[in-house]
């Protein structure tokens, strides 16, 4: 294994590591309703920052097919939108878990909640898009095309739309919340690694479906 | 030049429809029969459905007849025809003459229906005036963000199931915002109340143009 290129994947593990343990032993602030539970601030929500940021990263190898032509880019959108997906899909199930015992009730109707659901069908569809035209040129194009703007158009959905109305969200609508005050330092410890650990996981997942797929149209090509 | 590029695409495409209306007729129909269907279904008399369930009705409505106009706007002419379109003419031309040509469609076609859904249905609206204005906006901020799907869809094999799949997730903000719109028109509201919806609108709308812009040129060779 080289180390000046692999040591990130580590620091992958021992971030990981880090948080499981951190994320379950240290203390955190004890507030009304959350009580324990405030411990998956460590899980659900750095799996909604890795997704925003892989989703970001498929984003930009779509842009780099639309200017250099290259196939690699598109394998590389598409395999990243695929793990960002996956992402987004462990995201809604630990916060359907959380507020099946915060809230009372797995699903209901938050707009943040919601506006995830969009944003999973948009990625969905474009994996049907994906799947509905034949000639790999074409699908490339097209697809990164519909990717861009998709994109594009999920900005409004879910930084704009949740920020009109209330969510049952901590920290929105009066609910008691970690952010400004009550996210101490503590949490803030384990919080930003949790992020950096569970981002990283997500890019190394990527990196292995790519090289698999390079080595899947290698052995095609050679038969 | 561009301008005059597009305004001769418009012309052309207006004069089409104006020579053999089938699409517009279609349409129209269309929108009949799904007033016919909810007077029915509902089985009022007028006045009857209530205030929020008579928006998101019409509201569906529209969708579904801009899903239906707008799938047509890349496959009325065939490929090839289109293919010569953007040589003679700038690329960006032809997206933008769509644009507002589905927008001009889809109002007029809209504003009919709207008549007929008053006129079945019964006018629960307050400010006639704030949602007239919301109905206007909102038919241009669909067919803003249909058209690029249309096109993007044209280029597979099934348009017309595609443009709905790939649409209605990026559609649904404009559609809630329309929904907030109408509700506040609905209850009467002072406009200031609808502000922060109609400049959200309008922020989607900027986005939404503009991406479509910066992508065409590369969809239409494909």
């Amino acid at each position: 294994m080289k180390m000046n290129q692999n040591w990130w994947k580590i620091l992958t593990v021992l971030l990981l590591l880090y948080t499981c343990i951190a994320g379950f032993l240290f203390t955190t602030p004890r507030l009304p309703i959350l009580n324990e539970s405030i411990r998956n601030l460590y899980f659900h929500v750095p799996m909604w920052f890795g997704m925003i940021l892989i989703l970001t990263a498929s984003v930009v190898y779509s842009v780099l097919y639309l200017r250099n032509q290259k196939p690699i880019e598109d394998i590389r959108a598409s395999q990243a939108a695929q793990v960002g997906v996956f992402w987004g899909i462990l995201g809604l199930l630990t916060g359907m878990i959380w507020a099946h015992y915060t809230w009372g009730k797995a699903w209901s109707n938050d707009v943040k909640q919601t506006s995830s659901a969009i944003a999973l069908l948009i990625y969905l569809a474009y994996f049907i898009l994906r799947d509905t035209i034949k000639d790999e040129q074409k699908k490339a194009g097209i697809s990164a095309v519909y990717n861009i703007y998709a994109y594009a158009a999920m900005i409004p959905l879910l930084f704009i739309l949740p920020r009109l109305t209330d969510s049952l969200h901590p920290g929105n609508g009066g609910n008691p919340g970690f952010n400004a005050y009550d996210l101490d330092s503590n949490m803030r410890l384990v919080f930003y690694p949790a992020i950096l650990a569970w981002t990283l996981l997500g890019w190394w997942i990527f990196t292995i479906k790519v090289r698999y797929i390079k080595v899947k149209n290698y052995l095609i090509s050679k038969n | 030049m561009l301008v005059k590029q597009i305004w001769t695409l418009l012309w052309k495409d207006i004069r089409i429809e104006w020579k053999s209306p089938q699409t517009f007729n279609a349409l129209l129909l269309y929108i009949l029969n799904v007033v016919m269907i909810c007077y029915l279904g509902f089985g009022l008399r007028v006045g009857q459905i209530g205030g929020l369930t008579w928006v998101v009705l019409f509201w569906i409505m529209i969708l579904f007849a801009a899903t239906n106009a707008i799938t047509k706007s890349f496959l009325q002419e065939s490929d090839k025809r289109n293919l010569y379109y953007y040589t003679l003419a700038n690329p960006l031309a032809v997206l933008i003459a769509k644009l507002i040509y589905n927008a001009f469609i889809l109002i007029v076609v809209g504003g009919v229906g709207l008549v007929f859904y008053v006129l079945m249905l019964g006018n629960p609206i307050l400010d006639m005036l704030l949602f007239s204005n919301v109905f206007v906006l909102g038919c241009i901020s669909i067919a803003n963000t249909l058209t690029m799907i249309s096109a993007i869809a044209s280029k597979t094999q099934q348009s017309l199931g595609m443009t709905v799949v790939l649409g209605f997730p990026i559609i649904i903000p404009t559609f809630l915002m329309l929904l907030k719109a109408s509700k506040n028109a609905l209850d009467g509201l002072a406009w200031t109340t609808t502000q922060d919806e109609l400049m959200t609108l309008l922020a989607i709308n900027m986005i939404v143009i503009i991406v479509s812009l910066v992508l065409f040129p590369y969809l239409w060779r494909l």
